[in-house]
């Protein structure tokens, strides 16, 4: 993936740069509008997240700063509007926008955690899979069949209510974001594993490999340092996709309730936070994270989809 | 026939027993049933004799034998929440969510059905792709979100459709409580079925696509134009019916997504149904639920999938001939 370099070329020492963007994958990159508005798209919101603290206009949670008078004012641009809050504010007097740029980030440091729990739990259990094979073999790709005729939904459910069961009330929440990232990260496991597998048992009969065993070397410093770069490709497209799916899942477990509380929302808690009083019409408490989210989602999984075909060798 | 559908049988109740192995240790480890059942000022030896008339100081692997004895007959224990007994709490809500996954289901196959051979048949004109791109929305909306959505265009703003509820219930005979016989409960089935179902109309509408994409690229299809056959005789009568094996598998694996699914599609519009129960016993940490919709979810899932495979068997004619020339 990443040594593609011609010898033509590196004769020639053009710079790193003008390699980067000569490389295969920056050119299908650039041929795709559609996937340049998406990385647009997902880097301006991430960077958004990051820096929520220097861009939001007011702290939603600082107290001094909220005014209860201030409550449940519609956006800017309509009739009651107020130029302070863009977006308008909630029941408490919140700016919605600062709330979502807060919001957001919470949901992508769930999602992203998630996705590195995942990727870690699989890729570890699909290289021993593959390379072990026999009976090892047998037991984890077992395990992750059944746990693929279940949808991730709702182990991540049952994780957080065993969590539930282990932690009291207080503890459970204050180690909210962990137990959120342990649910989602474990109910994802298995796709990784899969692929991981599958890649694996072709890499394993390749001669570099069996010249690493040859010379001797632990099979776990093979698997890590030269069976795991080769199979790495696809994991990346399923890291991107689960990206996706893992804020996605974490905005459902808290707009159900049982994920991030009111006073720490995520985009899934302001939605449902919103939901109370959508009756009232007061419509953009919840509508405009809601779009935030199915707008951020979408631009993930768009890169995703990209991310396959150029990887995939066959569609080049 | 008979060896695999014994093979696929044995693997189901190893899958069951591993699920019944977590419900198990859910209800040993977490939460002392004990406490749940005296006061704080019950002296412990009278705990003890509890214990011991409860079996709870068997060893292990009896403890978990009596479990699955009392699984196997829908015997889960009192709920900590309710104080009455699980499986009754989880009966009385199961009509309302089969009836609502049902529906979905039924909602979603008849809408992808059309939409997928109409996509698949003509690819490249503009509706097919603005269908194409409709879907890749519904799969990035969450379920969640879609139904808020729908409240608000169809219950606030429209005021067509009731927002939450399941409008009135006949009781049939046997103790089914239906709402698909009295106008409100239709009137209120309509935005819960279709939130449920868009996620899985978009699923196998794709499917149907990809798989008549696929199937008109082949000869014989190729050899019916040539024989001078209608285009509806090898439209339906050979791509279609080729593309419904993979259909009818997937089909058979998302009906178990729609009833789990349908968790948060029961909370968004307050459905009375199972999922709810579910949702309320985790924030409460009420084990005794946790586990008995665990374990009635799993063998339905286990169910399905069984079914989904013979039925794989049956339609497959290729996969009979391969088991030792056994009939055909």
């Amino acid at each position: 993936m990443t040594d593609t370099t011609s010898p033509k070329l590196a004769s020639a020492k053009p710079s790193l740069l003008y390699r980067i963007w000569d490389h295969e994958l920056c050119y299908s990159f650039r041929n795709s509008p559609l996937t340049v508005a998406a990385a647009v798209v997902t880097l301006l919101l991430i960077l958004s997240a990051v820096f929520a603290g220097f861009i939001a206009p007011h702290n939603p949670f600082d107290l001094a700063s909220i005014d209860l008078m201030d409550s449940e004012l519609p956006p800017a641009w309509t009739e009651d509007g107020e130029a302070r809050f863009l977006l308008g504010t909630d029941n408490l007097g919140r700016d919605i926008y600062s709330t979502i740029l807060y919001g957001m980030r919470i949901s992508l440091l769930v999602g992203f955690a998630s996705v590195v729990l995942s990727a870690v739990i699989g890729i570890s259990a699909g290289l021993v899979a593959g390379y072990i094979g026999g009976k090892v073999d047998a037991v984890i790709m077992r395990i992750a069949d059944i746990q693929l005729s279940f949808p991730t939904i709702l182990i991540a459910l049952l994780i957080d209510g065993i969590m539930r069961g282990i932690l009291d009330r207080e503890q459970h929440d204050a180690m909210i974001i962990p137990v959120l990232v342990l649910s989602i990260g474990i109910s994802n496991w298995v796709q990784y594993a899969r692929t991981v597998r599958g890649s694996t048992l072709v890499e394993r009969n390749k001669e570099y490999v069996q010249a690493a065993r040859i010379i001797g070397l632990h099979p776990i410093l093979i698997m890590i340092r030269h069976v795991l770069p080769n199979v790495m490709g696809p994991v990346l497209v399923i890291a991107t996709l689960g990206l996706a799916f893992a804020i996605l899942t974490e905005a459902t477990l808290s707009f159900l309730g049982v994920g991030m509380p009111p006073t720490e929302p995520s985009l899934g808690t302001l939605i449902q936070i919103g939901n109370d009083f959508l009756f009232s019409g007061l419509w953009w408490i919840s509508i405009f994270p809601g779009m935030t989210l199915a707008v951020l989602v979408l631009a993930v999984n768009l890169l995703g989809d990209w991310l396959r075909d150029a990887l995939n060798p066959k569609l080049r | 026939m008979a060896a695999f559908i014994l093979r696929r049988l044995a693997q189901s109740i190893i899958v069951m027993l591993v699920v019944g192995l977590v419900a198990f240790f859910m209800f040993q480890f977490l939460g002392d049933p004990v406490n749940q059942m005296v006061g704080v000022d019950t002296p412990v030896a009278e705990r003890e004799a509890l214990r011991e008339r409860l079996g709870l100081n068997d060893p292990l692997i009896i403890r978990f034998g009596k479990f699955v004895v009392n699984a196997a007959q829908l015997e889960f224990g009192l709920s900590y929440q309710h104080k009455s007994p699980v499986t009754d709490l989880l009966l009385e809500r199961m009509p309302a969510t089969i009836e609502l996954s049902m529906v979905s289901a039924v909602i979603a196959f008849a809408l992808a059905l059309p939409a997928g051979v109409y996509t698949g048949l003509y690819r490249n004109r503009w509706s097919s792709k603005a269908m194409l791109t409709l879907s890749l929305i519904g799969i990035s909306v969450p379920t969640f979100l879609i139904g808020i959505l729908f409240i608000y265009l169809f219950a606030v703003v429209l005021g067509w459709l009731p927002s939450f509820g399941r409008g009135d219930v006949v009781t049939l005979p046997g103790g089914w409580t239906t709402g698909l016989l009295t106008a409100s409960g239709l009137k209120a089935i309509i935005l819960p079925a279709l939130t449920l179902g868009l996620f899985t109309l978009t699923l196998i509408m794709r499917l149907i696509r990809a798989e008549m994409l696929e199937v008109l690229r082949t000869d014989y299809i190729k050899f019916a134009r040539a024989r001078g056959l209608t285009n509806r005789a090898v439209n339906f009568g050979h791509a279609l019916k080729n593309t419904l094996v993979p259909v009818i598998t997937v089909t058979g694996l998302l009906l178990g997504n729609l009833i789990a699914f349908a968790i948060i599609t029961e909370s968004v519009f307050q459905w009375p149904g199972m999922g709810r129960l579910f949702l309320q016993s985790i924030q409460e940490v009420d084990l005794p639920v946790m586990s008995a919709y665990l374990v009635m979810i799993s063998f339905l899932f286990v169910v399905l999938n069984l079914v989904v495979d013979i039925l794989y068997y049956v339609v497959d004619p290729r996969l009979r001939v391969e088991g030792h020339g056994s009939g055909h």
